[in-house]
């Protein structure tokens, strides 16, 4: 069993109406640890030696967060900037993350269909996702074909019920392994595979 | 006076007060009353120590009352002088006027003939500028309202007994001494000979040149005498200062007291001020403690012991007299809820100046040897007494009518299911309540001052004024109905009182407290309350950013320090808080505390290492490693 540590965004998660049900839906679950980035560091003052020492104790590090301008909230960024440190995470002393996974999970407004190039916002999401998946190949990780919950907005109750079941098979299944690697590399998006 | 006598006298004076002076303060007193118990010690009555001559030295140390008016009035800018007119002239006015008739009635009533009844009601009817200020500013109150009503009344009397001293041989010429009044008056003050145009244009002339220099000339002088940067002849400078007024202020008849007064309203504006503060400040202070003294000293034991009854009944008729006058008038002025009885307590004795308007009357033949000698002992013991009666007021008084007040509150407040209580609506309060109520929580105030609730009920705040340490206040306030209670109460062990009592009996109620320093803090850890603020710290931290960014940091990099400072600061009060819970030596003396603080504080920050916490944008390790690399690397590694 692999143990998961979902690094979690949302700057207004009283206004959210998906991430908190998401997330509330992991609590109690053996191997599955949620850090909050924005109630940990409401003041963007990351604790970088204990984030260094979670990503150390974790296999699998899922990035969630709601799709902002093509990229994450702020404060993402900031833990990129400052827990993923050189001698740390990378360069010739840097080799702590290699070997294990990462799995972006974000929400957009739009739907499926103008995430391509014929659509309103011209690129895919693995185009738009280009950075996160570079970060993680430098620091050695595997980055696993993104999932998306698409139309966040106009998500109804029994959608957001759906979503969460399928979030949680989603995060026990990968802690479990219950997908062969042929099996994960070959799709373009998490969705596929569990579709 | 003999070298040597003098400096005998000198040490008996000095010795009494720094014998008794810190026992009385260590048991909770006033130092005025320990000045003038230390005067009795060593007067003719217990130890003789000190002869009858001790009013010499009491003359000579009026002048601590002179340098007192004038450090006041350096910290009273002339703008509030003038919001104060009403008060001084109102108030004071009506004071001197009415306690003035009213003495002087009862006089009648004991067979005093008309002018010596004026005469002793003239007399007592000043209150005592030496021992009422300097209380005020002991205890911090000259800024409350009973504070500033006495210092206003004090300021008319002083401004009074100018006219008192011009009235008191025209009272004594009802006797039938033209003569000699008129050659005593003219003794006391040339001026009085010339005719009155030329008296108010010798008057106006000195008080405009007071000014003006004070304005204009002071500046310049202070300037020039402190850039010789010799301290010693800036104090001098100082003092010439304050005798030179209070000369020229004697030559036309004024007040001393009350030309130094105006002098230090003048320089209030100065940039010396503080310089002259400070300077003047030890100066003063010995003389009022030696003033006290020789007060405490004169009081003759003996007549008292000859004819106590009269006395005593006297004392107790004028104090009571005093007090009643008072505490109307107050009321009047709108003194409410305490204030009232503060300012009556406050004033009610006698003045230092009585014992010159005894005496000059005694010489005008107004009062015979018996009468001077009774009233000198009157004055003297109710300022001995003074002290007694403030201490009967805080003990006794204002507790009964605290729970009266509360009772009628109550009477007119249903109970409040507010989610927030505050205690204590001073400055820290007060944020927290404003930014609870820009965000639209309902919030209920509970504070002992008066004066803050009155305004602040218009505001849409819920208010309820009382001692939060009595259970049925807090209860009243809605305890039952409330998520979280804030501690901003500035007294320390009630605040813990309240934690108690909150944690013991309402568990779900969530408590945020101020703490006044880190064992304050720990007090509240060891209850369970862990959402504490030590109160000066952030505004500190952050104005130790601004002077970062004034020493060339970006505002980001100070911005960064000072979080990295404050969350450091957490893990050293963690660090503190386990040791303070091993030690068993928990007692530690309230004047150690601070050091013992810092030490602590120190010792545990150079133990620390405050971990870089902005390694990451620090790039130099990455061009190390690129150089030494020669391209090696794959792709993108230069800069990340």
């Amino acid at each position: 069993m692999k143990k998961i540590l979902v690094i979690f965004a949302h700057p207004a998660i009283q206004k959210s109406k998906i991430h908190k049900r998401l997330t509330d839906s992991l609590k109690n679950l053996h191997g599955i640890t949620v850090n909050d980035l924005y109630e940990n560091y409401p003041d963007f003052y990351i604790d970088i030696v204990a984030e260094q020492q979670l990503l150390i104790e974790h296999d699998i590090i899922v990035w969630q967060h709601p799709f902002y301008w093509y990229s994450s909230p702020a404060i993402l960024k900031e833990w990129f900037d400052l827990v993923l440190q050189h001698g740390f995470a990378y360069g010739l002393k840097g080799h702590n993350l290699e070997g294990k996974q990462v799995l972006s999970i974000i929400s957009t407004g739009g739907n499926k269909e103008v995430y391509c190039k014929e659509g309103r916002n011209h690129f895919t999401i693995n185009e738009f996702l280009v950075p996160f998946k570079q970060s993680a190949i430098l620091c050695g990780m595997e980055y696993l074909p993104p999932y998306v919950i698409y139309g966040s907005h106009t998500l109804n109750n029994p959608d957001i019920e759906k979503q969460t079941t399928k979030y949680k098979k989603l995060l026990t299944g990968l802690r479990d392994g219950n997908w062969g690697s042929d099996q994960i590399e070959s799709a373009q998006y998490f969705n596929d595979i569990l579709e | 006076m003999h070298y040597q006598d003098f400096f005998f006298q000198a040490f008996i004076f000095l010795g009494a007060a720094v014998v008794t002076v810190p026992i009385i303060k260590k048991l909770g007193l006033g130092s005025v009353l320990g000045y003038l118990l230390a005067g009795v010690i060593i007067g003719p009555s217990v130890l003789g120590l000190v002869g009858y001559d001790a009013d010499k030295v009491m003359h000579f140390a009026e002048f601590g009352v002179v340098l007192m008016l004038f450090v006041i009035g350096l910290e009273l800018q002339p703008s509030l002088l003038w919001k104060m007119r009403r008060s001084i002239f109102g108030l004071g006015g009506l004071q001197v006027l009415i306690t003035t008739i009213v003495i002087a009635g009862l006089a009648l009533l004991f067979d005093f003939k008309i002018n010596r009844a004026i005469a002793i009601g003239l007399i007592l009817a000043l209150s005592s500028t030496a021992i009422v200020l300097q209380t005020l500013t002991e205890k911090g109150m000259l800024q409350n309202p009973a504070g500033r009503s006495a210092f206003s009344v004090l300021l008319f009397q002083d401004i009074a007994v100018i006219p008192i001293l011009a009235i008191i041989p025209v009272l004594a010429a009802m006797n039938g001494n033209i003569n000699l009044a008129d050659s005593e008056l003219n003794q006391l003050t040339p001026m009085a000979a010339l005719p009155a145009w030329m008296q108010l244009l010798v008057l106006v002339g000195v008080i405009s040149l007071i000014v003006f220099v004070g304005r204009f000339v002071a500046r310049h002088l202070f300037r020039l005498v402190a850039e010789t940067g010799m301290h010693e002849v800036f104090t001098a400078m100082a003092l010439l200062l304050v005798i030179g007024i209070a000369l020229a202020m004697s030559k036309i008849g004024l007040s001393p007291a009350l030309g130094t007064f105006l002098a230090g309203v003048v320089l209030a504006d100065n940039e010396y001020r503080h310089e002259l503060e400070s300077t003047i400040n030890p100066f003063k202070g010995l003389l009022l403690g030696l003033f006290f003294i020789s007060v405490g000293a004169s009081i003759n034991f003996m007549l008292l012991i000859e004819e106590p009854l009269i006395i005593v009944g006297f004392l107790g008729l004028m104090i009571i007299v005093k007090f009643i006058i008072l505490i109307i008038l107050g009321r009047f002025f709108r003194l409410r809820k305490g204030y009232d009885f503060l300012f009556a307590f406050l004033l009610a004795q006698s003045s230092e100046f009585a014992f010159v308007l005894i005496s000059f009357s005694q010489q005008n033949k107004l009062l015979d040897d018996r009468t001077s000698g009774l009233l000198l002992l009157m004055v003297a013991l109710s300022m001995a007494i003074s002290p007694l009666l403030l201490i009967f007021n805080e003990k006794a008084i204002s507790p009964i009518l605290t729970r009266r007040q509360n009772k009628i509150e109550y009477d007119d407040m249903e109970t409040s299911d507010n989610p927030v209580i505050i205690a204590g609506f001073g400055r820290f309060g007060l944020v927290i309540g404003r930014l609870l109520l820009a965000n639209k929580y309902k919030v209920t105030i509970i504070d002992h001052n008066p004066a803050n609730i009155e305004v602040l009920r218009k505001f849409g705040f819920k208010l309820y004024y009382g001692d939060v340490t009595r259970p049925q206040v807090i209860e009243q306030a809605g305890i039952k109905h409330a998520k979280i209670v804030i501690l901003s109460m500035a007294e320390y062990d009630e605040a813990l009182k309240v934690a108690d009592f909150i944690k013991k009996n309402y568990p779900q109620v969530k408590i945020l407290a101020r703490a006044k320093d880190i064992y304050h803090a720990f007090e509240f850890f060891k209850r369970n309350v862990n959402t504490v603020q030590q109160e000066v710290f952030d505004s500190a931290a952050e104005l130790g950013e601004k002077a970062l960014i004034h020493l060339g940091f970006s505002k980001y990099e100070a911005y960064r320090s000072i979080r990295t400072f404050k969350h450091h600061e957490k893990e050293v009060l963690l660090d503190l808080y386990a040791l303070w819970k091993e030690d068993d030596n928990k007692f530690i003396q309230e004047a150690r505390r601070f050091s013992e603080q810092l030490s602590e504080i120190m010792q545990t920050e150079k133990d620390y290492l405050i971990h870089e916490p902005d390694y990451a944008w620090n790039i130099s390790a990455i061009s190390d490693e690129t150089e030494s690399q020669n391209n090696e690397q794959k792709d993108g590694s230069k800069h990340k």
